[in-house]
């Protein structure tokens, strides 16, 4: 069953297209990314999808619902956690979340119930009665999942749900959003810009400069790269480049004193290196699967880190904070 | 309509639970009342006696420093709103399935009810003062600071819901909010000015709420008063002849209040 439905989605700042007719559907529970460096849209389309934003164009559904007409339907459909810290610092762990609990109309029978319950989910049920501000970045992260799990909402909003934290944190939160999926039958929608996260999708959107660029499961994202890297070191690199291209028909690049070509599977190709043998002489050789990033790269010409982000890109960034 | 009602009672909600465990405020919003009340007090008295027959300048100053510590309370309410946009809070709060209008009532609702409590708080220096109070007057106070203080709190979320920074937001407050004051008539009586500042008090809503409370105070030894013109005049509001009564007084607040709480919500609503 499909649970968010987008069609020629687009938002404009002005003269900036932010985003420009995005269309895609999310399954009910998956996890479905989002993944573009910043300043790609990512923000402004959840935006959009949680009644935010108007758009400039298109038309979106979130769990049946239309995110411009039915926008209390949309709000009660969904749980949202931001890239920045959203919590009432002066307030405890139990008293942010019972003002959601009101915000957001949780039967007063359940009400106390699901507190304990969804406390207890993200470990901090010790920690109830502490203002917030006593909390590490890890834990204000957990209670804003939690907080936004607590009216029981279809789908889940993740904005860069690990930025900033640490990397053992990091794993943690993922633990936390696979069990919250089992438990609470979840869709997950998240944007991020770190590629080992966006491993941990049913599906991605690579997005790119408003656009999605492409939409699959990670793996066939990483088979479009047209299959697994190999780095071989000879001892003449040269001479092994020519033998190779002969050979084996792949086009070596040598990098860094190391040849780096891709076959369709990686498997299959050292045993037969093995078994055809080879004339020159080989000192190392290694073969991986791609990773998003090489799919990235492949995509759009550029790395995804942040401090490769162009002109424009900064450009783009800053215009869309200042909103 | 659920929507702006609930949106109205969690907001307000919060921002009682913010106060109450925020005990600093309690006392630093009576700051800068309590110092105008003591050394204005101490320095004038004696020079200016008497404005009317049986009010000296501490007992005319009294109503009006109540209504200063209401309006500096009710202000915040806009402070609220700029400091939980710049934590984030304001977010959640939005994205909730609330109404804006709601969110904003919410605001001023509460801030207005910690205002008020404020306002109420300084009756405890009316024998000090030399005022007696009756147990009427104190009823009476009521409808007029919540007129007073839901009036204010739309003015500061008006001017809140244009800005990004606490500093910002400070800047703009104090420059808006000392000529309030002392154009409101809380130092000296807005009747016996020259005619452009007269005319400026009387487009300021503060002088219409300290005239009320001053009414209600001094109600008695106004009355007593005989002035060859009739009514309160040396220290009432006069607008083209005619002498506001405190009930009046309380009209021309509300409609203030209403124009800016609406020009408020809007605002609020558009910018989010």
């Amino acid at each position: 069953m499909t649970i968010i439905e987008v069609q020629e989605l687009s938002k404009k700042f002005g003269q900036l297209v932010a985003v420009e007719k995005v269309t895609f559907q999310v399954d009910e529970g998956e996890i479905f990314g989002f993944l573009g460096p910043n300043g790609a849209g990512k923000t402004t389309t959840i935006n959009m999808l949680c009644t935010l934003l108007r758009p400039s164009g298109g038309r979106a559904k979130v769990n049946g619902y239309d995110i411009v007409r039915q926008r209390s339907q949309v709000r009660h459909s969904i749980g949202l956690v931001f890239q920045d810290p959203t919590l009432d610092e002066y307030l405890s762990a139990e008293q942010n979340l019972r003002f959601h609990a009101y915000a957001y109309n949780v039967p007063k029978q359940s009400r106390e119930k699901r507190i304990g319950e969804i406390l207890e989910l993200v470990e901090l049920s010790d920690r109830r009665r502490s203002k917030v501000h006593t909390f590490s970045g890890g834990m204000k992260r957990r209670l804003e999942i939690a907080r936004g799990l607590l009216h029981s909402p279809r789908v889940l909003f993740l904005d860069e749900p690990t930025l900033g934290l640490d990397p053992q944190t990091r794993r943690h939160i993922w633990d936390y959003i696979q069990a919250l999926r089992k438990q609470e039958k979840l869709t997950i929608f998240l944007t991020t810009h770190y590629m080992d996260e966006a491993e941990n999708c049913d599906r991605i959107a690579v997005i790119d400069r408003g656009r999605i660029v492409a939409l699959d499961t990670p793996n066939k994202l990483k088979d479009g790269v047209g299959g697994d890297m190999v780095t071989l070191k000879a001892e003449d690199n040269e001479t092994a480049s020519a033998e190779l291209k002969e050979k084996y028909h792949v086009t070596p690049i040598i990098q860094n004193g190391m040849i780096n070509f891709t076959v369709p599977h990686g498997e299959t190709f050292l045993p037969e290196l093995m078994m055809r043998g080879f004339n020159t002489r080989l000192l190392a050789i290694s073969v991986r699967r791609p990773t998003l990033d090489d799919v990235f790269l492949k995509l759009t010409g550029r790395a995804i880190r942040e401090q490769e982000a162009g002109n424009m890109d900064m450009i783009r960034q800053m215009m869309m904070r200042r909103r | 309509m659920e929507e702006v009602y609930r949106g109205m009672w969690v907001v307000a909600y919060r921002e009682l639970l913010r106060f109450i465990q925020e005990r600093a405020r309690l006392f630093s919003s009576f700051g800068m009342p309590l110092i105008f009340l003591i050394i204005f007090g101490a320095g004038f008295n004696r020079i200016i006696g008497n404005l009317t027959p049986g009010v000296n300048y501490i007992q005319f100053m009294y109503p009006g420093i109540i209504a200063m510590t209401v309006l500096m309370n009710s202000v915040f309410s806009g402070l609220s709103v700029v400091w939980d946009r710049e934590f984030g809070f304001l977010r959640e709060v939005l994205v909730a399935p609330l109404s804006r209008g709601g969110i904003v009532l919410g605001k001023a609702a509460g801030n207005a009810a910690i205002a008020i409590v404020q306002g109420f708080i300084l009756l405890v220096l009316a024998p000090v003062v030399g005022v007696t109070l009756t147990a009427r007057m104190v009823a009476e106070m009521l409808p007029v600071l919540i007129v007073l203080s839901l009036s204010l709190s739309g003015l500061g979320i008006l001017v809140a819901s244009r800005m990004r920074s606490q500093q910002g937001f400070q800047l703009v407050i104090q420059i808006l909010i000392f000529p309030m004051i002392f154009l409101g008539g809380v130092f000296f009586p807005v009747n016996n000015v020259p005619t452009w500042l007269s005319v400026l008090s009387k487009i300021d809503p503060v002088t219409y709420g300290v005239d009320a409370i001053r009414q209600l105070f001094l109600g008695g030894s106004l009355a007593s008063m005989s002035s060859p013109v009739g009514g309160n005049t040396a220290i009432g509001v006069t607008i083209f002849g005619h002498t506001m009564t405190m009930w009046q007084d309380i009209v021309v607040v509300a409609i203030f209040g209403a124009v800016l709480m609406i020009a408020g919500m809007m605002s609020f609503s558009r910018q989010e």
